[in-house]
């Protein structure tokens, strides 16, 4: 129950969260990496959780969303998707529109 | 760890009979593969919700025995 409150209390905090391998500035694997650099891309500000620091956490937010691999992506608290469904929004324009309508840019 | 195509095509035609599956091994290796799945069971549901349902075919394998899948889904 516990990191479940920890995860709660992370995306409370950050409108953007990604739950990625290695950092924003140093990703350790290539979907994390794809991510990041859509993100970077449509010139979002998010807060980049490294899940390789925190064996609970990496188990954790999978059990979370019921989604067994990482990246993870949150807006304002609701699971957007993993690397797949981020770059097919991404290339369709529609992860555009939804950080539009979530007014987050 | 590796997990063959055609292991991969069973799990999933086990649990979405209907699917038509093509998939690629990217690297030659057995490790990194990109699915594109098309089944009538996806019509009514979210991209959430349409690769979860591959996932659950997978049975855990995905994030294990299976480190790199990417999934494109579609209806029919």
């Amino acid at each position: 129950m516990e990191i479940n409150e920890k995860i709660k209390n992370l995306l409370n905090e950050n409108d953007v969260c990604l739950f990625m391998k290695g950092t924003p500035e140093s990703p350790q694997c290539g979907f994390s990496m794809a991510v990041t650099n859509v993100l970077k891309h449509l010139n979002i500000n998010f807060n980049g959780i490294n899940v390789l620091e925190d064996e609970n956490l990496r188990q954790g937010i999978k059990d979370f969303s019921d989604w067994p691999t990482i990246p993870q992506l949150y807006v304002k608290s609701e699971f957007i998707g993993g690397c797949d469904i981020i770059k097919e929004m991404f290339e369709k324009g529609e992860l555009k529109k939804l950080f539009e309508e979530k007014k987050i840019i | 760890m590796a997990l063959p195509v055609e292991e991969i095509k069973k799990l999933i035609k086990e649990s979405i009979p209907d699917a038509s599956i093509e998939i690629k091994d990217l690297m030659g290796d057995s490790n990194h593969y990109a699915a594109i799945i098309k089944s009538k069971m996806f019509n009514n549901l979210n991209k959430i919700e349409q690769h979860k349902l591959v996932y659950k075919s997978l049975k855990g394998k995905m994030g294990n025995e299976l480190h790199a899948l990417s999934i494109t889904t579609e209806g029919k």
